[in-house]
């Protein structure tokens, strides 16, 4: 019979587990990191492991807020919570499973007519306002951490994509492990009063009947996991805030550490032990917790990049829950009790209970000595945590501004040095290219000069050879010493040392042009490149024999051939065509 | 799972010989282009042959590469802009591979004027490209250093357009002795170089983005 009442908890379990596994994988698996099959068997194994191990410390806060005396008012409770939780998971809201089961507590304490722990109700919903803004501020210090410690380092980005990958199913499995001690006792807290007194013995180790109904609850979130968290962990992980893997790892870290503060008993004690107040183990919203981490990365990247839209549909989400759950509980009791005629409330138990509580109450001393500090000191640290970050924001945003106006203006001088460097280098080598096209303009002045020389030589020695003609043919006179003379003019019109330099001149200047030549007119000799060189000085027929000391009707019969072999028409001009090649 | 650190070593220095050969493969361009001009018709053939060699095995590398990235699901929010990166580099491989082989098919004829600015045009819109790669490779180590390198490309980009124009003005407007048909080969071949400094800047332009983006 308890078997089938705990079916109810384990609906409540598989919804927490299709709901809030996208707390600790959906960044990872939204952001494609983490494969959904692997997340899914990580956080499963985790999940159990932190169930079983450490979940009994928020089941013991959760029972000080109503306890659910009797097997059919746990029953209703656990559906009515688990039937919120699936209807807001179906509407795609990372809703709270601790907020629709402590909705349906109350709910419980309505009906019932138990009075509600004011006390313990206050230190659940304190820590629901700590939960985020822990989260918040551990995203902040883990993010900047982890920014300056990748900038220094400066790893390539693939490898660095393979340490958050396994960075990010260590700190995931982390992360069941907290979700499985902290929220656990939302799925089966409300039948730890009714739980029977067995035990059963493995060999190895033993569990009692808590043990085993935190273990029930473990597997059922597990299922949860297994069959239909997909779908919100792609709301998670990419809807709020479009994710990197660095902000993913970070988030999962916080959320996690969140959860693992308000779980675990021993760092509680640990904390009590050196005089501090210890801290509440309640089960906490893994929604608020990672929605604050979020909102952390968010904030401290200027607010830009948050989707407000998604933010406040899940805070309504948060508000609604509750009321919702409660509402709903209250309801099904009633319809439960009336119709169904299930014993909801156990009212030999409560009548006791009471009878227990007045008696106690006379027992007690005067109430001065019940004064607890630990609510208002709880709401200072809060109030003192909210402004000190809202300070923090203002000046993070100021500061970032300033560094980002900075920046550009550095950035706006420095390219400006740059470009200026780069135009003068260019203008240095425009510079050195027209030196040297002078020193080509110059080498060709030279040529000319060259080559005038040769020419105006030539007319001196051609008028000396007509004139010695002269005299050798009159009578008298030295005939044998004039022959001789007209003999070395001869010789120094042919062996002119100028004419092999301004040949060597020419070859050399030329050596583009005569390629350029070539590739145009392929079958052109040496001696018709040399003539085309010549042409190109704009030089005279007889300018060109003197030079090439051939006659003048040569030359004239050479540019003719050379006419022919360029295929030109009669009307193209041939010293203007060399000349532009 | 396991065998991540070993796909992402290989995958690391697969990218890195990738930008050796692009690297190469451009510095080729620019020698073979030159060699052309210089008439010296067995060096530019040497590296024709040797940019289609580089050419064919960065296709190879960037083929392992997106298959790793794929199958090992390798940086899943920025895969797809990295291999969309890696395409455009290989787009300026691709595209001076195409060029250098149409200087060897079509064997264009350059009046002398012209080549010393053909040369100049070359050597800038090379830079542009040889400073992207650089620019590229440190985007994976040290993203914020990207931008300092991107305005070389920017700057040189422009410098090659302006060149170009010019040469073409020279080429339609000064230059009558060349027929219209040399002309306009000329004009292709100008496009043809130019285009290497384009591709540069498309690369340049992702990866600024890609910047802003790993930034947020």
């Amino acid at each position: 019979m308890f078997l089938f009442f705990l079916t109810s908890g384990l609906f409540l379990g598989w919804s927490l587990g299709a709901n809030d596994a996208a707390n600790i994988f959906g960044s990872a698996v939204g952001s494609k990191m983490v494969k959904f099959g692997t997340a899914v068997i990580i956080a499963s194994i985790f999940v159990i492991a932190g169930s079983v191990l450490q979940g009994s410390g928020a089941a013991h806060t959760l029972g000080k807020l109503g306890s659910v005396n009797a097997i059919g008012g746990a029953f209703t409770v656990a559906l009515c919570a688990g039937l919120t939780v699936f209807w807001m998971t179906k509407l795609k809201l990372p809703v709270s499973t601790s907020q629709a089961i402590i909705g349906a507590i109350i709910g419980w304490n309505f009906y019932s007519g138990n009075p509600t722990d004011l006390n313990v109700l206050g230190k659940i919903i304190s820590t629901w306002v700590a939960g985020p803004i822990l989260g918040g501020v551990f995203a902040i210090l883990l993010y900047l951490a982890l920014k300056a410690f990748l900038s220094k380092t400066k790893i390539h980005l693939i490898k660095r994509d393979a340490y958050l990958k396994y960075a990010l199913l260590i700190i995931g499995g982390f992360g069941a492990y907290s979700l499985g001690a902290n929220n656990v006792a939302n799925v089966v807290g409300v039948f730890v009063p009714s739980v029977p007194n067995i035990q059963l013995d493995f060999g190895f180790f033993t569990l009692d009947g808590i043990q085993l109904l935190f273990l029930v609850g473990g597997i059922s979130i597990a299922l949860g996991i297994a069959t239909y968290s997909k779908k919100v962990m792609m709301t998670v992980g990419n809807d709020l805030m479009k994710l990197s893997a660095e902000a993913a790892l970070v988030i999962v870290l916080s959320h996690s550490l969140v959860l693992f503060i308000f779980s675990s008993t021993s760092l509680s004690n640990a904390i009590q032990s050196i005089g501090l107040p210890g801290i509440p183990l309640v089960p906490v919203s893994s929604s608020q917790a990672i929605v604050g981490a979020i909102m952390g990365i968010g904030f401290l990247k200027g607010g830009t990049g948050i989707e407000y839209k998604v933010l406040g549909r899940i805070s309504i989400g948060w508000i609604s829950t509750p009321i919702i759950a409660g509402l709903v509980t209250f309801v099904s009791l009633f319809f439960m009790n009336n119709v169904f005629k299930l014993t909801v409330v156990d009212e030999t138990i409560a009548q006791v209970k009471n009878a227990s509580e007045s008696i106690s109450n006379i027992v007690k001393t005067s109430p001065s000595d019940n004064i607890n500090l630990f609510q208002p000191l709880l709401y200072s640290i809060i109030i003192l945590l909210l402004v000190a970050i809202i300070i923090l924001a203002i000046k993070l945003f100021r500061n970032k501004e300033k560094i980002k106006n900075d920046q550009s203006e550095e950035l706006i001088t420095k390219f400006e040095s740059q470009e200026k460097l780069l135009k003068s280098e260019l203008s240095k080598a425009n510079e050195d290219n027209a030196k040297l096209e002078k020193e080509i303009g110059f080498k060709r002045k030279e040529q000319m000069d060259i080559a005038l020389n040769i020419i105006n030589k030539n007319r001196f020695l051609e008028k000396l050879k007509t004139k010695i003609d002269k005299i050798v043919s009159m009578p008298e006179g030295k005939k044998e010493e004039l022959k001789h003379l007209k003999r070395l003019i001869i010789d120094n019109l042919s062996i002119d040392k100028d004419r092999e330099r301004f040949n060597i001149y020419v070859n050399e200047l030329n050596r583009d042009f005569y390629f350029r030549l070539l590739s145009r007119y392929p079958g052109l000799t040496e001696n018709e490149q040399r003539l085309c060189s010549l042409v190109r000085l704009n030089l005279s027929s007889k300018e060109m024999a003197s030079i090439l000391n051939i006659s003048t009707k040569s030359v004239e019969v050479n540019r003719h051939r050379l006419r022919k072999k360029m295929f030109l028409k009669r009307e193209e001009n041939l010293t203007e065509l060399i000349g532009k090649l | 799972m396991i065998k991540i650190f070993k796909t992402s070593k290989n995958v690391i220095v697969n990218i890195d010989e990738y930008f050796n050969h692009v690297e190469l493969g451009i510095l080729n361009f620019k020698q073979g282009v030159n060699h052309y001009l210089d008439g010296k018709a067995t060096e530019f053939e040497n590296n024709l042959n040797k940019i289609i060699e580089l050419e064919e095995k960065s296709d190879a590398i960037i083929r392992k590469i997106e298959n790793d990235f794929y199958v090992h699901s390798l940086m899943p929010n920025y895969s797809s802009d990295i291999l969309i990166l890696l395409e455009r580099i290989d787009d300026i491989i691709d595209k001076v591979k195409d060029n250098l082989s149409q200087f060897d098919v079509e064997a264009p004829y350059f009046p002398e004027d012209l080549k010393n600015d053909f040369s100049k045009l070359v050597s800038l819109s090379v830079k542009s490209a040889e400073n992207v790669v650089p620019a590229a490779r440190v985007y994976f180590t040290s993203p914020n250093l990207v931008k300092d390198k991107l305005q070389k490309v920017i700057f040189y980009e422009r410098e090659t357009d302006k060149l170009a124009t010019s040469i073409k003005r020279r080429l339609f407007k000064e230059m009558d002795f060349l027929k219209l048909s040399e002309k306009i080969h000329l004009r292709y071949f100008t496009l043809h170089i130019e285009e290497v400094s384009d591709k540069a800047k498309i690369v340049a332009k992702m990866l600024a983005s890609m910047v802003i983006k790993i930034n947020m």
